[in-house]
């Protein structure tokens, strides 16, 4: 069975692995990070968002040996020191969840969005929320929080 | 999804000793479109040679008259590209439309012609443009290249290293996205072009990326969108299916081309 060894969160971590383990896999079941939400499986819901070497992709369509080197962070990536990110608390402050199966995914993509555009209007949140589902806020505290936090990451 | 032998390759030569000694083997770019597929087991190949890693396929230029273009460049990449924008804004535009931004981080250029769906943005770019398709074999036109469904003029172990899409007078693209997949239910690519006249690219609409001729000379006597406005396209051999049906395609294509027209100014 192949090795694969990449830096998650920081740290550096391997694991055996089969060709069709897929990052979401690994990062759940090898590493018990299971933070990162497998929704759709099939590149459609974003539960699944992580960072790799830097930008938002989805771990259920990515194959963990792709990532061999790689540099990931997941939702447990972002609190430091015992502290929110200031994206996650603005999804707090917002109430930007109900259930908060999709927030893992919204989260990172959010702070993704933030990294990428710096200053923030709704209709480009709202564009760039096209790959991440969520049944239950009808996402305007989602937006909402998303400003919110773009503002506190500034 | 089904078990395979992952194989890393450093170089294009290498992809094509790893691809030649597998018994079924299928090349890995970005894995957007082959991951899911494999999924559903719809492919599942003995062998995957993953050629994301190889430089020779990456890098953005504008030169002689053409922007040329990695195979291995993602569309997030396209979609950012000042010089991408600056020579052909249309195909900025097309990049940044496909997909969500995570499927862009990862899709490439070469993945999306090589699988050749139906419905992808891109064929209508190469098509529009009348592009050059570079590979490990040699070079196609965009003409001779889009064969049919999912079926390109590429060989067994052939593999996309660059697209070098000539720059345009003027050029636009409209696209009427499912709402759910974001592919393209019908997307029409149109352009200026500096030596062939206008070219109109429709995808989405059939079973593969074609071209409409009457469009084109209609366009060539007057590049506005008021010239296509008594086109129609037949709805032959269009497709069908629960979003929409050919007859409406069929409408959306004279829609899409007046809209892509106006984008080119």
């Amino acid at each position: 069975m192949p090795t694969v060894s990449m830096t998650v969160n920081g740290k550096s971590v391997s694991g055996n692995v089969e060709g069709r383990t897929l990052l979401v896999e690994f990062l759940r079941r090898n590493l018990r990070l299971t933070g990162t939400h497998v929704g759709c499986d099939t590149s459609q819901c974003g539960a699944c968002v992580v960072h790799l070497d830097g930008k938002a992709v989805k771990a259920c369509t990515t194959l963990a040996l792709q990532c061999e080197g790689g540099d990931v962070v997941t939702i447990e990536g972002l609190a430091a020191n015992g502290e929110l990110h200031p994206m996650q608390q603005a999804f707090r402050d917002n109430h930007a969840l109900q259930c908060g199966f999709c927030t893992p995914g919204m989260v990172m993509a959010a702070v993704d969005l933030v990294n990428r555009n710096g200053k923030l209007d709704e209709a480009t949140i709202r564009a760039e929320l096209e790959g991440n589902l969520c049944r239950c806020t009808g996402y305007h505290n989602i937006v909402k929080a998303i400003a919110a936090g773009a503002k506190a990451m500034s | 999804m089904y078990d395979f032998t992952y194989h890393k390759a450093g170089s294009l030569e290498q992809a094509g000793k790893l691809f030649k000694n597998a018994r079924d083997g299928a090349f890995l770019a970005g894995g957007q479109t082959l991951i899911a597929t494999m999924k559903l087991r719809l492919a599942s190949p003995s062998d995957v040679v993953d050629i994301g890693g190889i430089g020779d396929l990456q890098g953005i230029s504008v030169a002689g008259g053409a922007v040329s273009i990695g195979a291995g460049v993602t569309h997030a990449e396209v979609a950012a590209s000042k010089d991408v924008r600056g020579a052909i804004a249309a195909l900025a535009d097309l990049a940044g439309e496909i997909g969500d931004p995570h499927v862009r981080h990862r899709g490439t250029l070469g993945g999306s012609i090589a699988n050749n769906d139906p419905a992808a943005d891109y064929p209508a770019a190469c098509l529009g443009l009348g592009a050059t398709i570079e590979t490990s074999a040699g070079s196609h036109g965009a003409d001779d290249f889009f064969v049919d469904l999912f079926e390109t003029a590429l060989d067994e172990g052939e593999i996309i290293t660059r697209v070098k899409f000539p720059v345009p007078k003027r050029a636009g693209y409209a696209k009427f996205p499912n709402p759910a997949s974001r592919f393209a239910l019908v997307g029409v690519f149109v352009a200026e072009t500096t030596g062939d006249g206008a070219r109109v690219a429709v995808t989405g609409a059939g079973p593969g990326v074609f071209r409409v001729r009457e469009m084109e000379a209609a366009l060539d006597k007057d590049f506005s969108p008021a010239a296509l406005s008594g086109i129609s396209v037949s709805a032959d051999n269009l497709n069908s299916d629960l979003h929409a049906d050919a007859d409406y395609r069929a409408h959306l294509i004279g829609v899409m081309a007046q809209r892509a027209v106006a984008a080119a100014g």
